[in-house]
């Protein structure tokens, strides 16, 4: 019954990041990138797995060394944590996928002062073993690069004004346009409160546990 | 002072670490880095000056650029880097000048962040294209809305993106002037 109950728990961590808390839609974190990279589906898609990597990595360490860290110099150790995995990030993004890294241009760099990262960090790792940080990590990166991909796939449609070179209308330039983030995020946002909204008998569970 | 210590300690730590990590993960990807970076100027060179089979790069004052030769070795022109403002920011673009310098023989932009499907149209193929066979002097000109080509030194502007026309016309003109004072 234990590892039952264990095990379900882990799925719930998991699961909670991809819907229930979806860092994007519902936690609103990281709206930097989530703006700013979206005008395309593959730009969407590899800046969230970048943010992905440095998320289960700083995660599973600053859970791992918790308690070694004394509290007051805890945000400048989790700093210097998330900066050496985005360095790692940039550099493998410049070494192997150079058409990438230069369309992505400073966000990957800029993942460091995301706060979806440091906000795990602060609210779920830093108080749970590696193991739940890890998988709570996981779960928070896949919400976050598929909420990027969405995103990236709407406004590319739009934008380019085909889909997947099948079908070809006028392309509405104010979609690739900064605005066009704001709009297509706005407009995702109400939709999926108007689905909560429907089912609003299920609990949500909070984002980090209230004490 | 046992907490003072222990913070210094815990950051320290870490932060050796860190740097340690760092110190590997860059001496890895250096190489290919450079590699990355060398394929991206062939490939510019090569645009705009197709025969090209080596080159020799030279930097003089603020210039940059690289003298190209085919496999006889006998010299086909030369590459210009030319970087300057946009509508934006920065736009960073190749031009080719054959060796007796009568024309250009092509330009490429490398790096733009102008507004896309307007500004950013001076990076497609059918803008960059009117630069091949230019011709070098008078200096570039461009042409507007409903105007159309006329003369060997003009190019047509995009539509609802003048300024970004310009600019480019501009940093070309700008850069190959400061190219024949120090060439």
């Amino acid at each position: 019954m234990a590892t039952n109950k264990v095990k379900r728990t882990l799925f719930f961590e998991f699961t909670k990041g991809l819907w229930n808390e979806s860092p994007v839609f519902r936690q609103l974190l990281g709206m930097c990138p989530t703006l700013a990279v979206t005008t395309s589906a593959i730009n969407g898609f590899s800046m969230g797995l970048a943010t992905t990597f440095v998320l289960v990595c700083s995660s599973t360490i600053i859970s791992a060394i918790r308690k070694l860290i004394p509290s007051q110099v805890r945000i400048a150790s989790y700093v210097v944590i998330i900066a050496t995995f985005v360095t790692v990030a940039d550099l493998f993004l410049k070494a192997n996928f150079a058409d990438i890294s230069k369309a992505l241009g400073p966000f990957v760099p800029l993942i460091v002062v995301n706060c979806l990262i440091l906000g795990r960090a602060e609210a779920y790792a830093s108080r749970h073993s590696p193991l739940p940080a890890f998988v709570d990590a996981l779960g928070m990166g896949i919400g976050f690069t598929f909420a990027l991909l969405v995103l990236g796939t709407i406004r590319q449609i739009f934008g380019t004004g085909t889909v997947f070179g099948l079908i070809s209308f006028e392309p509405w330039v104010i979609m690739i346009l900064p605005a066009g983030a704001f709009i297509t995020l706005g407009f995702l946002i109400a939709l999926i409160n108007f689905l909560k909204q429907s089912t609003k008998k299920k609990e949500l569970a909070p984002a980090c546990e209230v004490k | 002072m046992n907490k003072i210590l222990r913070m210094i300690v815990v950051l320290t730590v870490i932060g050796i670490i860190s740097g340690a990590i760092l110190a590997l993960v860059y001496t890895w990807s250096l190489p290919k880095i450079v590699e990355n970076e060398t394929k991206a100027t062939d490939a510019a060179i090569f645009t705009v000056l197709p025969d090209t089979k080596t080159y020799k790069k030279v930097v003089a004052l603020d210039l940059t650029y690289y003298d190209c030769f085919d496999e006889s070795g006998a010299k086909v022109g030369t590459a210009i880097l030319c970087q300057g403002n946009g509508y934006q920011g920065a736009i960073t673009l190749m031009v080719g000048v054959n060796a007796d310098f009568t024309e250009f023989t092509g330009m490429t932009v490398l790096d733009q962040v102008e507004t896309p499907g307007l500004g950013a149209k001076i990076g497609s193929s059918d803008f960059e294209r009117q630069f091949n066979g230019l011709v070098t002097k008078p200096p570039i000109e461009y042409v507007t809305g409903g105007g159309t080509v006329h003369l060997p030194n003009e190019i047509q502007a995009i539509t609802g993106a003048t300024i970004s026309s310009a600019a480019v016309v501009n940093i070309i003109n700008k850069t190959v002037k400061e190219w024949l004072q120090i060439k």
